[in-house]
């Protein structure tokens, strides 16, 4: 049943992390690959937003929402990649600005959904 | 094309749940992490070199299984967690960590496998 939970979240996020890559992407002239900035940025703040509310949250909405949904619609391995791509494309500025930039937004979304839950419910 | 990535991000949660089941912790998250990466490196250039006519073998394999199964969120939400409960010297260790054993994992699979077909063509 715990699975379910899990399966049914990714099932949505793997999807949406691919229209919200392109439609992002589309929108951008650019090698820097904003569409898995962004989706990382808001899927942490999803997250921290979820564990900021844990004690006010059922279990399973956890598993449904943080584990299964924000952990999939979030990749490191499409990150790395692009990351690796970008290095080798002779853009390396972008690749370390990559790095830098989705760490820092990874973190200040995960910090701010936290403050924001924790504010709602105390 | 969506439902196949919806379907990889569903066994690539699994994977990422049952691994967190076995091994709670940051550290499950940092080796499902560096994994996921170095498959990624291996799948890549095979969907760019041999696998040409596959058309679905990146979104499901790529996108899908190996987008959700490695998580972004997770990664920074255990960072702050670390540091919210007084560690932040192992914070920035696993911080640090995870990013350079993602990219030397992208490196690595990625040279590694073209060198393998590079050798195997010959």
């Amino acid at each position: 049943m715990r699975l379910l939970l899990v399966i049914a979240g990714g099932m949505i996020g793997a999807p949406l992390r691919y229209v919200a890559d392109r439609a992002v992407q589309r929108r951008h002239d650019s090698l820097f690959p904003w569409g898995t900035f962004s989706v990382n940025a808001i899927g942490s703040l999803v997250l921290g937003f979820l564990a900021g509310a844990s004690a006010g949250l059922p279990h399973d909405v956890q598993l449904f929402a943080g584990t299964g949904f924000c952990g999939v619609l979030t990749t490191y391995s499409t990150f790395s990649y692009e990351t690796i791509r970008l290095f080798e494309d002779r853009a390396r500025f972008l690749a370390v600005a990559n790095v830098a930039a989705s760490i820092v937004a990874g973190l200040g979304s995960v910090f701010l959904g936290a403050a924001i839950s924790q504010a709602i419910w105390g | 094309m969506l439902t196949v990535i919806a379907v990889g991000g569903a066994i690539g949660a699994t994977g990422r749940y049952l691994v967190g089941l076995a091994w709670p912790g940051p550290l499950s998250t940092l080796l499902i992490n560096i994994v996921g990466c170095g498959l990624i490196g291996i799948l890549m250039v095979l969907v760019t070199d041999v696998l040409t006519q596959q058309r679905l073998v990146r979104p499901f394999l790529g996108t899908g299984v190996l987008g959700g199964f490695t998580t972004f969120s997770t990664y920074a939400l255990d960072i702050q967690q670390l540091v919210t409960r007084g560690h932040a010297g192992q914070a920035l260790l696993y911080l640090a960590a995870t990013i350079v054993g993602a990219l030397l994992a992208v490196r690595t699979t990625v040279t590694a496998t073209r060198a393998l077909i590079s050798w195997r063509s010959r």
